[in-house]
């Protein structure tokens, strides 16, 4: 583990990411069959995030989920909900430039987010396919990871540049406490 | 430090995580009502040592409103649930009298 690669966690932000926000009775077996064919996943049950390639869907609340697709898409994908969806109420809207999303690659990306938000992130209690929302320093964030060591967030768009500062300055190397060194064995 | 688990999503989080709605289960009195009882509703609240019901809403995860069974003196939290009740569920009074043997319901 003392390779530099491992210890540093690159932090991007994917402007490409487009973002639905849907709510609804998330029972209805109406919306779960458009929303798992339009995204091409399962349906995420509480707290689960299903996330492959940059599409599928999140779990936010008992009413809401978001959906990530590629910005291109939104358009149709929306169109598509208003065909489809038009007798079943639900509120579906592109929230693209509402929210900005970032990347956290590398295996200490727990490191990162642990030092502001306050959640356990080792491997045990936070693992692959799960999602928290909760706040990074002082502001709202999601996360979830999309591979093993690899972690997307989510915020209001308004603090995405305080949020990439936040992140790039929790990223630096050397700075990590290394809480997580003893849950390594398990991971 | 209090760590409370919202009934919404399951979520045990920590107290920053959440923010405070007051005394639960109150009762409105509105137009029509007796000054006295519409001046209580607006400004009389309990403020016991001991077991307390709260109202708390998830604000930095799933947002919505829930409500909250602890004690004020050792901030030990019996319990949790819907805040679509005006009621107190007897599975959280149970919880409470196993804890606090001599507590009564006041309301």
């Amino acid at each position: 583990m003392s390779e530099a690669t491992s210890e540093t966690v690159d932090i991007s932000r994917l402007s490409e990411r487009g973002m639905i926000t849907v709510r609804g009775d998330l029972t209805s077996v109406d919306l779960q069959y458009q929303l798992t064919s339009l995204a091409g996943v399962d349906m995420p049950s509480e707290r689960e995030a299903k996330v492959e390639d940059g599409r599928g869907l999140v779990w936010m609340s008992p009413d809401e989920v978001l959906m990530v697709l590629p910005k291109s898409d939104v358009e149709g994908v929306l169109g598509t909900f208003r065909e489809t969806l038009g007798a079943i109420h639900h509120l579906a809207v592109d929230v693209s430039d509402a929210r900005a999303v970032f990347e956290l690659k590398g295996p200490k990306w727990r490191e990162v987010i642990a030092k502001g938000a306050p959640v356990d992130l080792s491997p045990k209690a936070f693992a692959l396919g799960q999602m928290r929302r909760t706040r990074l320093g002082q502001v709202a964030v999601a996360f979830w990871m999309t591979e093993p060591d690899t972690a997307e967030l989510v915020c209001f768009a308004s603090l995405a540049e305080f949020v990439s500062n936040w992140l790039k300055m929790a990223a630096k190397a050397g700075s990590f406490p290394d809480y997580l060194k003893e849950y390594k064995n398990d991971a | 430090m209090l760590s409370l688990t919202c009934p919404n999503c399951g979520v045990q989080g920590e107290e920053t995580e959440f923010a405070p709605g007051g005394e639960a289960h109150l009762k409105r009195f509105g137009p029509g009502s007796a000054e006295e009882a519409f001046e209580g509703y607006l400004f009389y609240r309990k403020n016991p040592r001991g077991v307390h019901f709260e109202r708390w809403r998830h604000a930095f995860g799933c947002g919505k409103w829930f409500h909250v069974a602890r004690c004020t003196a050792t901030l030990e939290v019996f319990g949790s649930y819907t805040a679509q009740t005006s009621i107190v569920p007897q599975n959280i009074i149970d919880a409470i009298k196993a804890r606090r043997p001599d507590w009564e319901m006041d309301q």
